[in-house]
């Protein structure tokens, strides 16, 4: 061992990650994926979703901000964590209103892809039914809040990347929404359909217009495959 | 909008330097001031402060204290928190929704008074109690209501009324700190020595935070002075929101000399030159006297530049009002609001003590851990460290509350137990009660001979007695409300969870539960405690999982035998349209 790589162990396997590093990103560069929903590679971590979190040491920690230290012990891939990760997708997707047959986004949604890898085969949680906004005064982006998870990607991807902070959050506790930098709608902002803000959506929440169906339901990445890479166990014909 | 409106936000702005950072006071003026916080309101503070409007509705959505919607000139808070129930603050909403003629949650017509329900305002000892515009009425009564309406109506000034006094109710002082200490002594004690050799006495005192987690203070303390960077910061955190606590209202009340003198030593240990204290909104009625407190010391050389005669070193505090939100009480959350945010929690690593306040070391300490450490400066570590326990040194206050002879402030030794402090407050048959507040423990009759320290019945102070003909589910019920309508909304586990276990637990005790429902409620709980983001949601379930534990008869007695009931009723989901056309369903086979 150098002083340039802390030795750590996921689920058994010696993975050797870089100082700074965070345990996602060491997973990620020795193959071991980690399921997370509120992360992309070219954002700093939001830490909304909780669905990374992983056990080290007997302690739950989300991966995409916890950083590595040497010795580590990660358990990821046990069924002890993967039940409560499967209870976080079933809240987000209680939460929202997610017609998965209906929406453009299956087969290329990330809750839904989680729902499948995870085997989320039934909702048993209540719906909770809120009422949500849907924002259409933009030429080129919809907004559809009944599938917003609040993963933040678009706020951080507009601020950061965009430099346009077209995206925030409104209100408080399951009040909260997302919201817009404009009175009238997504319309009176400066987004773009160019901007990264307006693709990086993990859900069906902001989808471009004109764009509907042009890869056809069944061709969809986690029609073909589950998310995170591995054979798809159980075929989700019928969803 | 008026031109009216225009200036006063214009000189608003202005005022606090149109520094964004000062966000919430700019809000809290102008929401006083206006009544409300409109669209147009935010789109003229986010012109004037250069920032996104989104990013100032981000912020003032956040807090309770603000509103979208225009509010009367007067605002009544009524506390409805679980104690203030006990001692009758239903009976008192009723009067003031006849009084006034409006219900809570709403304005009267005509835009003169707003009713509204808010948790835990600090004043548990003396319930029911309220805040109009600020300023808290205590042990308030039905019969009262209606002249306090028509005082508000004729103008009077509220804090002329006798309601508004609010007693000390410090019914137990001990030698460590509700005692006094003569001014400036600490801050001597301490300048005689190195920082160092401050946080060296400190650690020798084995002081640990106050608030509830026990992090060593000596620890904390070290790191920040150690941690690189220009300027250091002491924040004291007076925000305590926990249902059922308030010794921090008697501390500053009481005590703001010694709290300050605690922030100085703390300041000079870790090389601070800039204070805050944060103090909650709903303490803002304390504004004024710690204000005053604050000019007395900088008058006399214990607050400014070359405190006490040593060059070079100076120090001084700003109070920070809050705006209504528990989870400030969490110290990155408390920051993010200190720097003009909404109090959302950050991701540690970084600690504060790496990167606080403007992303600078900071020192986050509890009001009582602050008086502690001034003591210790003075009487020294080994004074200190004889009182308590080997782990939990020192003495701790307790807000004590709910059904007991004699409610209030007891100043403890760790290591007393639960059973000798009920008996101390005149609540020797509790059939329950709940310590460190809902997010601590329910604990029943069983463990009574366990004791008060960190290693064993740990606590922020909340000390919560519920008598025998109290139903404790249904106030744990009411814990499991709180944390909902608290929860910051940043994570999943706890925003969607918390709602989740409010419905599910809502289910059993409305008669409807099954066993496998009670399962359900028990995975839940534990899903939000192990995933969620921060304290708030790491804790937010103790109420189901410490009286799922400690009262599981209190379930089975709520439980029904069938295998599957559904949480909702298909005859009264279906009436509306069976009224509508006067037909029938035929509802056999079907769960009812």
């Amino acid at each position: 061992m150098t002083d340039e790589t802390i030795s750590i162990s996921i689920d058994g396997r010696d993975v050797e990650a870089k100082p700074g590093q965070t345990i996602l990103r060491a997973a990620d560069e020795a193959g071991i994926y980690i399921p997370r929903l509120c992360f992309h590679p070219d954002l700093p971590p939001g830490g909304h979703c909780r669905v990374c979190t992983v056990k080290v040491h007997g302690r739950y920690m989300a991966a995409c901000t916890s950083p590595v230290a040497e010795g580590l012990v990660v358990e990821n891939d046990t069924e002890e964590v993967n039940e409560q990760r499967r209870r976080i997708i079933e809240m987000l997707f209680v939460e929202g209103n997610h017609y998965c047959p209906s929406c453009e986004a299956s087969g290329a949604c990330e809750l839904q892809a989680l729902g499948y890898r995870l085997g989320l085969l039934a909702p048993t949680l209540p719906y909770l039914r809120q009422a949500n906004i849907v924002d259409a005064t933009h030429p080129d982006v919809y907004i559809d809040r009944d599938r917003c998870i609040l993963c933040g990607r678009c706020v951080r991807a507009s601020r950061i990347i965009d430099q346009k902070s077209v995206f925030g959050f409104e209100g408080r506790g399951i009040r909260e929404r997302l919201a817009v930098d404009a009175d009238g709608g997504l319309g009176e902002t400066p987004l773009a359909a160019a901007d990264k803000a307006a693709e990086i959506c993990p859900t069906g929440c902001l989808t471009l217009k004109r764009r509907g169906y042009q890869v056809p339901v069944g061709q969809r990445p986690y029609d073909r495959a589950l998310i995170g890479g591995g054979a798809q166990e159980a075929s989700p014909e019928g969803e | 909008m008026g031109e009216d409106h225009a200036r006063i936000i214009d000189e608003t702005t202005e005022r606090f330097g149109k520094d964004r950072g000062r966000l919430i006071d700019i809000a809290r003026t102008l929401q006083r001031e206006l009544g409300q916080l409109s669209e147009e309101t935010i789109g003229r503070i986010a012109a004037a402060l250069d920032m996104h409007r989104v990013e100032v509705r981000d912020a003032l959505s956040f807090y309770s204290f603000f509103s979208r919607e225009p509010t009367g000139k007067t605002v009544i808070r009524l506390c409805n928190d679980v104690v203030e129930r006990m001692k009758g603050a239903d009976e008192v909403a009723r009067a003031f929704e006849e009084a006034v003629g409006a219900r809570f949650g709403e304005t009267e017509p005509g835009q003169s008074i707003s009713l509204v329900y808010t948790p835990c305002i600090g004043l548990s000892d003396q319930a029911p109690s309220a805040l109009i515009n600020g300023t808290p009425l205590t042990r308030l009564r039905p019969d009262d209501v209606p002249g306090i309406v028509e005082a508000i109506r004729e103008r009077r000034d509220v804090s002329d009324l006798p309601q508004t006094e609010i007693k000390l109710n410090l019914h137990k002082t001990g030698p460590v700190i509700c005692a006094r200490l003569e001014r400036g002594a600490a801050i001597r004690a301490a300048v005689n020595r190195s920082p160092a050799d401050v946080i060296a006495e400190i650690n020798r005192a084995r002081l640990r935070g106050r608030g509830g987690a026990g992090f060593p203070t000596a620890m904390k303390w070290d790191f920040c002075r150690r941690a690189g960077g220009d300027r250091h910061f002491v924040i004291c955190n007076a925000d305590e929101g926990e249902p059922g606590t308030f010794k921090d209202r008697v501390l500053l009340t009481g005590f703001a000399d010694l709290v300050f003198e605690g922030m100085t030593v703390a300041a000079y240990a870790v090389g601070a030159r800039e204070g805050f204290l944060y103090l909650r909104g709903e303490y803002e009625h304390l504004l004024g006297h710690l204000e005053e407190v604050l000019r007395k010391r900088r008058h006399l050389g214990l607050l400014g530049e070359n405190i006490c005669g040593c060059e070079g070193l100076s120090f001084d505090v700003r109070i920070q009002v809050g705006a209504g939100a528990y989870v400030c009480g969490e110290e990155s959350a408390l920051i993010e609001s200190l720097e003009g945010r909404r109090g959302a929690p950050r991701d540690r690593p970084p600690f504060p003590v790496q990167s606080g306040y403007q992303g600078e070391p900071t020192a986050v300490n509890n009001v009582e851990t602050l008086c502690c450490a001034a003591r210790i400066l003075v009487e020294g570590a080994e004074w200190f460290a004889r009182f308590g326990t080997k782990d939990s040194t020192g003495t701790k206050l307790l807000s004590v509350s709910g059904d007991c002879a004699r409610p209030g402030v007891y100043e403890v030794e760790f290591g007393a137990s639960v059973a000798k402090v009920l008996d101390m407050v005149g609540g020797a048959d509790a059939r329950a009660v709940q310590v460190g507040g809902p997010s601590g423990r329910c604990l029943g009759p069983r463990d009574y001979g366990r004791c008060i320290s960190f290693d064993d019945v740990s606590t922020g102070g909340s000390f919560i007695v519920f008598c025998p003909q109290r139903d404790v589910l249904r106030m744990m019920y009411e814990f499991t409300e709180f944390f909902a309508e608290e929860s910051c909304g940043w994570c999943a586990p706890c925003r969607v969870g918390m709602t989740l276990l409010v419905r599910q637990f809502g289910k059993i005790l409305s008669g409807k539960g099954t066993r496998a429902d009670q399962a359900a409620l028990e995975r839940l709980a534990v899903t939000v405690k192990n995933m969620s983001r921060c304290g708030l949601g790491q804790t937010g379930a103790n109420p189901i999982l410490t009286s799922l534990r400690n009262f599981p008869e209190l379930y089975d007695a709520r439980l029904r035998s069938e295998e599957f009931i559904a949480p909702f009723d298909l005859a009264e989901a279906l009436r509306e349209g069976c009224d509508i056309t006067g037909r029938k369903p035929r509802l056999e086979g079907a769960h009812a």
